[in-house]
């Protein structure tokens, strides 16, 4: 009697509503903070436009390939991260685990950062902003000490936000409004997740597309701001010379990766999701693009808004020196203008050369206020917070930025967490006994217990360790053993015919070269090079101290030993899983071969029935 | 007579000159930005101007010590510039060729700051005294930090929300597990078990709509009869 065959059991994973459901939440996960925040600052320091081309090499031979995997892995094996890997080899099995690992630190850091958006986010819905005056001082007769010899914006983001300490080891105590912003986050991330692709398919709609809105409202009126020409400018202008410095295209290679979230686990959670026969090569071509083209279409209100910045501040500095010089000559007033000041302070110079040495003039040049260039928490908290002081309503366009800011790391957050929770709940001690609220519920109320170290004193300092350190090396390391695991131990003939099942057509020449070579060497390249640079330095970071000599410049610290342990241990943790659980199924395989009873377990396919 | 009342004035017109002069003693500097501040409706700068802000100096000194014995002529101001700005002196009426002490004039002046700058439309920032600084006002911060008040809507609405799923999930879940115990309930009912061949329920087979294959089915002369 042959065995009969099987009806298909009626298939109980979740679905997406639609395609574009899908391709939005991918592109939401990839479109960041870092796409607003990094992408624009690179392209100023690594010779304007010149930087597009080592990032268009680095997408087309380790973006694009990189991504087609990851979807493709997914969409075949159907299911996260821990398990698919799992089926490919046993011994594989470390890579889930260890981009598990990864999504999980990197969760935990990445909506604190989300928790000083929303203070910023609803601090902003007063006229005047509240970091646009300093306050006064206790007797009433000047301005706070501080803020005084810093800036406002600077004021409140040190002070008033996150009440830093002057140095990492100080812990401080915990803030409470940022307790309170960090439970509202962790409740919205609860609320969109809560059923897993369920309910984030629906918030995805809203979180995808309005950062779009928003930044083509910027758009429209940065390059309506005086001086934002001076800013575009300065951003596009090409400086073919950066090209020969090695760090521009070791920078060009991590952003890319960095920005299209490899190796978190959240893209194969996301394809696991989709019907088998789904065009995976078409998909993670379009994200990939669309990724690109968003960190070029933000970096143009971006520099409009700090060229605009950049102009008011040198016209400010210009102003002060006309008063200046008008007070001590009593010159008529708007006898001086802003055009005719190098005229007047040449003729002025050679009159009464010591009346203005004696006014201590500051130099004003508008190339160097261009020059000051931001990254990261600097550009969204301190530069733009400024920026946006000087338009007319700014309360409106706070708002405004800081919701596009918190769409952003929204929709980046969602594929943290389905990063998390989908190996969670593929488990076998968990799938039978949980409900998904519960477990998703579990899963947030843990996270925001755990991040509440963030809102110590000293928060930001270790949320820039985290960023360095678990967000970077252990990706660069789950990548590399992603392709080599694809290519040669689940072998590439294999996989192609799996991809040409799926998509229709074989995987051509250039998939092929990419997956087998190409990849895997220029991640090596890349990772061997950022361990070195950064081993090279010893490891600093600038501290916020308003007792420091030199304040308001920060202050140059070492990290103390027991840090860097830490930051040793957070960037080796999950890459360590790799060789563990490959030595763990080694020894079992040795104790079990001794057993003849033991049968090998099925070859993996991807077109049978699952 | 009037030669001698000539003399005298020439003298104390001299003698008080002497009394206003850039950093002399009890002697404050003004400045004045008026185009910074009114801009096109800016008026410009004359004897009229002055006379007012003698004035308004003789007025506060009045209103700040109580005694009515300022008059304008003894606020003098002398090195008036295109800037607009210059230098004043208040003198003692009752004392000869004194100056009020700059401690009073100043606090004079504190105290009807106001006043002065609402009579020239200026501001403490454009109507400048060098030396004397403005207590700064205090950001006007209401009862309840806005930002509370912000927080307290976003999160009753993301409460609002987890509890509408939350309930919506576990009706859901409820009406599953209904519907499965009532079709257990009439599978047991049905007296009629369903048999399942080869994986197809017989019911599927609708026998009416087969096909009969006439080989097998009425060749019954092929088989010898017993």
């Amino acid at each position: 009697l042959s065995v009969p065959p099987e009806i298909p059991k009626e298939d109980s994973r979740p679905k997406w509503d639609n395609k574009f459901q899908y391709i939005l939440s991918c592109i939401g996960f990839a479109v960041g903070l870092g796409n607003v925040w990094r992408f624009p600052y690179l392209c100023q320091i690594h010779g304007g436009g010149a930087f597009l081309i080592p990032y268009f090499i680095a997408l087309l031979f380790e973006g694009i390939p990189l991504l087609h995997l990851e979807l493709a892995l997914g969409q075949c094996l159907r299911k996260g991260s821990i398990s698919a890997w799992n089926t490919i080899s046993p011994y594989l099995g470390g890579v889930g685990v260890g981009s598990w690992m990864v999504s999980v630190l990197v969760s935990l850091y990445y909506n604190t950062v989300l928790t000083w958006v929303m203070w910023y986010l609803i601090n902003s819905f007063q006229e005047p902003l509240p970091w646009s005056m300093c306050p006064l001082n206790e007797n009433r007769t000047g301005f706070n000490e501080e803020c005084y010899r810093s800036t406002s914006v600077n004021y409140f983001w040190y002070r008033k936000t996150l009440n830093i300490t002057p140095d990492v080891t100080e812990s401080g105590t915990l803030q409470w409004w940022l307790i309170l912003c960090l439970a509202a986050c962790w409740a919205i991330v609860y609320l969109c997740t809560i059923r897993g692709i369920e309910t984030t398919g629906k918030a995805i709609y809203v979180t995808a597309i309005f950062p779009y809105l928003v930044l083509t409202i910027f758009l429209i009126h940065g390059l309506m701001l005086p001086g934002a020409t001076n800013g575009l400018a300065y951003l596009f202008t090409p400086n073919l010379n950066t090209l020969k410095n090695p760090s521009v295209w070791l920078d060009a290679a991590t952003q890319i990766f960095f920005s299209l979230s490899l190796a978190f686990g959240g893209l194969i959670a996301f394809s696991s999701y989709n019907s088998p026969k789904n065009d995976c090569e078409k998909d993670a071509v379009t994200v990939a693009l669309v990724n690109s083209m968003t960190s070029l279409y933000a970096s143009i209100p971006v520099f409009s808004v700090l060229g605009f910045k950049a102009t008011t501040g040198y016209w400010d500095c210009l102003d002060r020196n006309i008063i200046n010089i008008i007070n001590e000559f009593d010159l008529p007033e708007e006898s001086i203008m802003r055009d005719n000041y190098t005229a007047w302070i040449s003729l002025l110079n050679s009159s009464y050369p010591e009346k203005i040495a004696g006014l201590k003039l500051k130099s004003c040049d508008l190339q160097e206020f261009l020059d000051q260039s931001v990254s990261g928490t600097g550009l969204a908290f301190i530069t733009f917070t400024q920026a946006i002081i000087f338009m007319p309503g700014s309360p409106a366009w706070a708002v405004l930025f800081f919701i596009m800011l918190f769409c952003l790391g929204l929709s980046s957050m969602f594929g943290n967490i389905e990063g998390v929770f989908t190996p969670l709940l593929e488990l076998q001690i968990i799938s039978k006994s949980i409900r998904k609220e519960l477990l998703s519920g579990i899963i947030c109320l843990i996270s925001f217990l755990i991040a509440l170290c963030f809102t110590l004193g000293s928060g930001s300092y270790w949320i820039d360790i985290f960023d360095s350190y678990a967000g970077t090396v252990p990706l660069l390391v789950i990548a590399f053993f992603e392709v080599m695991g694809v290519a040669y131990v689940y072998k590439m003939k294999r996989f192609s015919k799996d991809v040409k099942w799926m998509t229709g057509r074989k995987p051509n020449l250039y998939w092929q070269i990419t997956w087998r070579f190409i990849s895997p060497l220029l991640l090596l390249i890349v990772f061997v090079a950022f361990v070195t640079l950064r081993i090279q330095k010893p490891s600093s970071y600038a501290a916020w101290n308003p007792k420091y000599e030199g304040f308001p410049m920060k202050e140059e610290k070492v990290y103390p030993p027991w840090v860097l342990a830490i930051c040793v241990l957070l960037a080796v943790l999950p890459c360590a899983f790799v060789p563990l659980v490959a030595l763990f199924h080694l020894v079992k395989k040795i104790c079990r071969s001794e057993n003849p009873r033991f049968v090998q377990p099925q070859v993996f396919s991807c077109q049978g029935a699952s | 007579m009037l030669r001698v009342l000539l003399l005298t004035l020439s003298v104390v017109a001299i003698a008080h000159a002497g009394l206003c002069k850039p950093d002399a003693q009890n002697a404050f500097k003004v400045r004045l930005s008026i185009k910074t501040a009114l801009g096109d409706n800016a008026y410009a700068w004359d004897a009229n101007e002055e006379y007012l802000f003698k004035a308004m100096m003789a007025f506060a000194m009045r209103r700040y010590s109580s005694k009515s014995t300022t008059q304008i002529s003894n606020v003098l101001l002398c090195n008036v510039t295109d800037r607009v700005s210059f230098w004043f002196v208040v003198t003692d009426s009752s004392k000869n060729v004194t100056t009020i002490p700059g401690s009073e004039v100043e606090a004079a002046i504190r105290m009807n700051r106001n006043r002065i700058n609402s009579a020239f439309l200026l501001s403490d920032k454009t109507l400048q005294f060098v030396k004397i600084t403005s207590t700064l006002s205090p950001p006007v911060e209401p009862s309840t930090p806005v930002w509370l008040i912000v927080f307290g809507v976003v999160l009753c609405l993301i409460l609002a929300g987890i509890v509408f799923l939350v309930v919506a999930g576990i009706r859901q879940h409820k009406k599953k597990n209904k519907k499965s115990t009532e079709r257990e309930n009439l599978e047991e009912k049905c007296e009629v078990t369903i048999t399942v061949e080869n994986g197809i329920p017989c019911e599927a087979l609708d026998l009416k709509a087969g096909h009969i294959n006439g080989v097998f089915a009425a060749d019954d002369e092929r088989f010898t009869s017993l």
